[in-house]
């Protein structure tokens, strides 16, 4: 394995699996469609629950929650902005866990999200920011490591928090 | 037409220790009459999202039925969320949608499609199982156990007019209190 590789989409399968995620809540996102979402979408330790607008799926995933089951939102940059004010009341407001994977489509690789030349990218980490919710960029095979505790956190602390993959899988 | 509260009290009747997830003026409505039944979700969060939060409960507790008390206007804000119910299909979800035809908790404003758009229509073309439309109370009475008992997920458009005004509490709808004890009674 290189730390410098391109992150593979089994790693990120493995690590949320391994955090106890049961539910995959997602509208698709070219940045994770081959290599995450096809795959979980065949993968029997998920349920796989498609839904047609992203804050759909940031009350389901905050409900999961009362139900002491783990979910992740899987969705695109673009959905995440749509989604804010469903992420504002229900994960901030109600301090209720909502774990997201977000691809930062057409983010350029290596490229910091806050140097992008796609202004919806370079918005994003300041938003969550301002919104007080932590992220971790997940790009380079050594970044997978970071999936897991990200997870955890959202769990452990009842906050949204967001994994930003940073190029396409 | 029938009034949302005498509508509300049938429906306490019937609903046993199914979850209820209401929105606004019903959630109001519904703490008023049946104050004493704490598997209420209150934390539908923004508007719209109740159905959806309750596709959640339902999809994590497949043990417990979930009622759904929807506004017409919360559910004109999340359409979508009739293909996604229809889609999951859970047999232990019951949506109904208090259609009043106005944005009660916001001015009275009428919403789109004021008495032209079919709610029934729109969840039975979405996939819901079972559809129904009341507007009549000893209707709704007759037949309100057969629709908690159906297999869901089902949809029921009560046609009513607000009653009495209930009192407001917007603090405990949206406080921690309410989300306390929704999770204590859950795990009971």
């Amino acid at each position: 394995m290189s730390e410098s590789a391109p992150v593979e989409g089994r790693q990120i399968i493995d690590a949320v699996a391994k955090s106890g995620v049961e539910f995959i809540v997602s509208v698709p996102d070219i940045t994770t469609s081959e290599g995450v979402l096809w795959p979980l979408a065949e993968d029997r330790r998920f349920r796989l629950v498609r839904v047609c607008k992203e804050d759909e799926g940031v009350s389901i995933c905050a409900a999961l929650s009362f139900c002491e089951k783990r979910a992740l939102l899987l969705i695109q940059y673009t959905g995440l902005l749509d989604s804010i004010n469903a992420i504002r009341a229900a994960g901030c407001d109600y301090k209720l866990p909502v774990a997201m994977m977000v691809g930062l489509l057409e983010k350029e690789p290596g490229v910091p999200p806050t140097q992008s030349a796609r202004f919806g990218v370079r918005i994003i980490e300041p938003i969550l920011d301002a919104m007080g919710i932590p992220h971790e960029l997940v790009e380079l095979e050594g970044d997978a490591k970071r999936i897991g505790p990200a997870i955890e956190r959202a769990y452990k602390d009842s906050w949204p928090g967001a994994i930003l993959i940073g190029r396409r899988i | 037409m029938m009034r949302r509260d005498l509508a509300f009290r049938i429906l306490a009747r019937h609903v046993g220790d199914a979850i209820v997830v209401p929105v606004y003026q019903a959630a109001q409505e519904w703490r008023h009459i049946k104050n004493d039944h704490d598997l209420t979700y209150y934390s539908i969060g923004a508007m719209g999202q109740a159905s959806s939060a309750a596709l959640g409960l339902a999809l994590g507790r497949p043990d417990k039925r979930v009622v759904v008390l929807d506004g017409d206007g919360s559910l004109l804000m999340n359409l979508g969320t009739l293909v996604t119910i229809a889609s999951q299909a859970p047999k232990n979800l019951i949506h109904f949608v208090c259609e009043n035809g106005m944005y009660e908790a916001n001015g009275g404003h009428p919403i789109p499609g004021q008495g032209k758009v079919s709610f029934a229509g729109l969840a039975r073309a979405a996939g819901y199982a079972k559809v129904f439309e009341f507007a009549d109370l000893a209707a709704f009475e007759t037949n309100v156990a057969q629709v908690l008992a159906a297999e869901g997920p089902v949809f029921a458009d009560l046609k009513l007019v607000p009653g009495d005004p209930p009192p407001q509490d917007y603090t405990f709808i949206h406080g921690p209190a309410a989300r306390e004890a929704f999770r204590k009674a859950l795990k009971r």
